[in-house]
């Protein structure tokens, strides 16, 4: 079977001043898949996942050139509306970021930006959204406690949660086990498994075992340079690249 | 003995002293207003108005004028300090030419005397503004182009306006530059990220220090001198085009001006009293604040 592209890189570089942080990255990733980005820190993984939702936009003096695909579109095109383009592609950071409120208002936060007001609708929302998070049985008593209660591994289910209650397309994940617990990872990486049934998911990870077991695809970047992408399998087992195979044994990185 | 622990000793001798000078300030100080000021303080000091050239009778009006123009101050200081700060926090980046500018300005604010901003007080506000808006709305006689409330309080948030601008600065950087992208990376704009976001995880802060700068205030009276306050008033202000009778001004007042000085001496310690309470009261209800926040301060 086909895979359908869904993000479709096109010579993309990204600077940060007069630094070069990506160079010219050509890349196709497909869609309900889960792919991995991996590589020694400051390779430009994240800056890529970054430069998928524009968040570097927020960054002063960033600058990109090249063109970036969502279903054919390029996002760094003028006419596109970045809030638009957050919506469809929701984004899981390394630090997990409750806002200071309540577990209900967490979820509510992204819908209600959309206009939705409906009490019934919001419900309906944040039942589903903690559900398919995992999460719903352990806070399901206390919506309205405040989200800043919840343990470690909670709190990035229910960031989680929040960004799926947008209803995005595309899931960026930085790093999102880094500062958890193995129990609390195992239950991540097994709500990855089952997003990536209705979500296009890409994490950035260090942990090797996490992009072998999660990941169908894997892209090794290296010095901001795009060294190799294939099957997670053929990555960890069969590399192309002598820098690839350096870094998955662990000689180096 | 070695030189360097008698170097050591005498600084903390130094120190001692140091300790106790302060300490015995404050206590000498204000064991004094309170012996003195507390037997002067009667309910009907609190309530009723001065009599007999202000030898007699309460400090109600001063209360009052007080109260009221602290209150007239924040309405006007507070947003403007606030909207600053978010704009120098949240709008500009570091090292950009505009921000350097502001904050030079609002350094700058900072040291000028409180008796500078009295007279820039009197000659904009009351001789510039007001008239301005008399000339406007087409009055004859003059009703805005004249030392009032309105422009005590104006004058006033000047004063404070870089206090406040600082501690609100404060309170916006204790929220998490992670938070900020959460909520853009949900598709939330950069100012529904300020409103829903930043300002109500900061409520605490920019509450605490406008009460800051709003206490170090109201006990001013350089700024007031030329722009609305009297030492006597027949009545109540009425609104804020009116004069008003303020505590810090009113003991001046009885110290300096009353034709028997040893006659108020029991009115001016009782004043005085009043006056550091609202005081102490506003900076007691900024530091229990602030240890609230502390204590619900993300990890």
């Amino acid at each position: 079977m086909a895979k359908e592209v869904k993000i479709r890189a096109h010579d993309l570089s990204v600077y940060y001043g007069a630094k070069q942080a990506l160079h010219r990255i050509s890349l196709d990733l497909y869609e309900r898949e889960v792919t991995a980005f991996i590589g020694p820190s400051g390779c430009g993984k994240s800056t890529f996942l970054r430069s998928i939702n524009r968040m570097n936009d927020l960054v002063p003096d960033a600058r990109v050139a090249g063109t970036l695909e969502i279903d054919g579109i390029n996002i760094y095109d003028s006419s596109v509306d970045v809030v638009e383009l957050r919506k469809r592609v929701g984004m899981v950071f390394q630090k997990s970021t409750p806002f200071p409120k309540s577990i209900y208002d967490n979820i509510a936060f992204g819908p209600r930006l959309n206009g939705i007001t409906d009490r019934k609708e919001l419900d309906r929302i944040v039942e589903e959204s903690l559900i398919h998070a995992a999460l719903f049985d352990e806070v399901k008593d206390r919506l309205d406690a405040s989200a800043m209660g919840l343990s470690g591994g909670q709190q990035q289910r229910l960031c989680i949660a929040r960004a799926i209650a947008v209803n995005p397309s595309i899931l960026l994940m930085d790093e999102p086990c880094s500062a958890l617990d193995p129990i609390s990872t195992a239950k991540i990486e097994e709500l990855i498994l089952d997003l990536k049934k209705q979500y296009t998911i890409i994490i950035v990870t260090h942990n090797m075992q996490q992009a072998a077991r999660v990941s169908e695809y894997t892209a090794f970047f290296y010095m901001g340079h795009l060294i190799e992408f294939d099957k997670t399998r053929k990555i960890f087992t069969n590399p192309s690249k002598k820098e690839t195979e350096d870094y998955v044994t662990g000689r180096f990185g | 003995m070695s030189t360097k622990r008698l170097v050591g000793l005498f600084a903390i001798g130094a120190a001692l002293v140091a300790v106790v000078v302060v300490a015995g300030l404050v206590f000498s100080t204000m064991g004094t207003f309170l012996v003195n000021g507390i037997p002067n303080i009667s309910w009907e000091f609190l309530t009723e108005a001065p009599r007999n050239n202000n030898t007699e009778g309460g400090i109600f009006p001063a209360i009052y004028g007080t109260t009221l123009l602290v209150i007239v101050m924040s309405i006007l200081g507070v947003p403007i300090g606030t909207i600053t700060a978010i704009y120098l926090n949240e709008y500009t980046r570091a090292g950009a030419l505009m921000p350097r500018i502001i904050r030079f300005a609002v350094n700058t604010l900072a040291g000028v005397p409180s008796i500078v901003f009295g007279l820039f007080g009197l000659g904009f506000f009351v001789q510039f503004v007001g008239k301005g808006m008399d000339t406007l709305v087409g009055n004859t006689e003059a009703v805005w182009a004249k030392p009032a409330l309105i422009w005590s309080a104006a004058t006033l948030a000047a004063l404070t306006l870089p206090v406040v601008i600082v501690s609100v600065e404060e309170a916006l950087k204790t929220v998490p530059r992670e938070m900020r992208e959460s909520s853009l990376a949900l598709g939330a704009t950069r100012w529904q990220t300020i409103w829903k976001i930043v300002l109500p995880s900061s409520t605490t802060g920019i509450l605490t220090g406008s009460i800051l700068a709003i206490g170090r205030s109201a006990g001013e009276v350089a700024p007031i001198l030329f722009t609305g306050v009297v030492y006597s008033l027949p009545e109540l202000p009425e609104g804020i085009t009116s004069q008003f009778m303020h505590l810090g001004y009113h003991l001046f007042v009885l110290s300096t001006q009353s034709p028997d000085v040893d006659k108020t001496l029991p009115l001016q310690y009782a004043t005085t009293l009043v006056l550091l309470l609202l005081t102490f009261t506003l900076n007691f209800a900024a530091t229990f604040i602030r240890s609230r926040l502390r204590k619900k301060q993300y990890r």
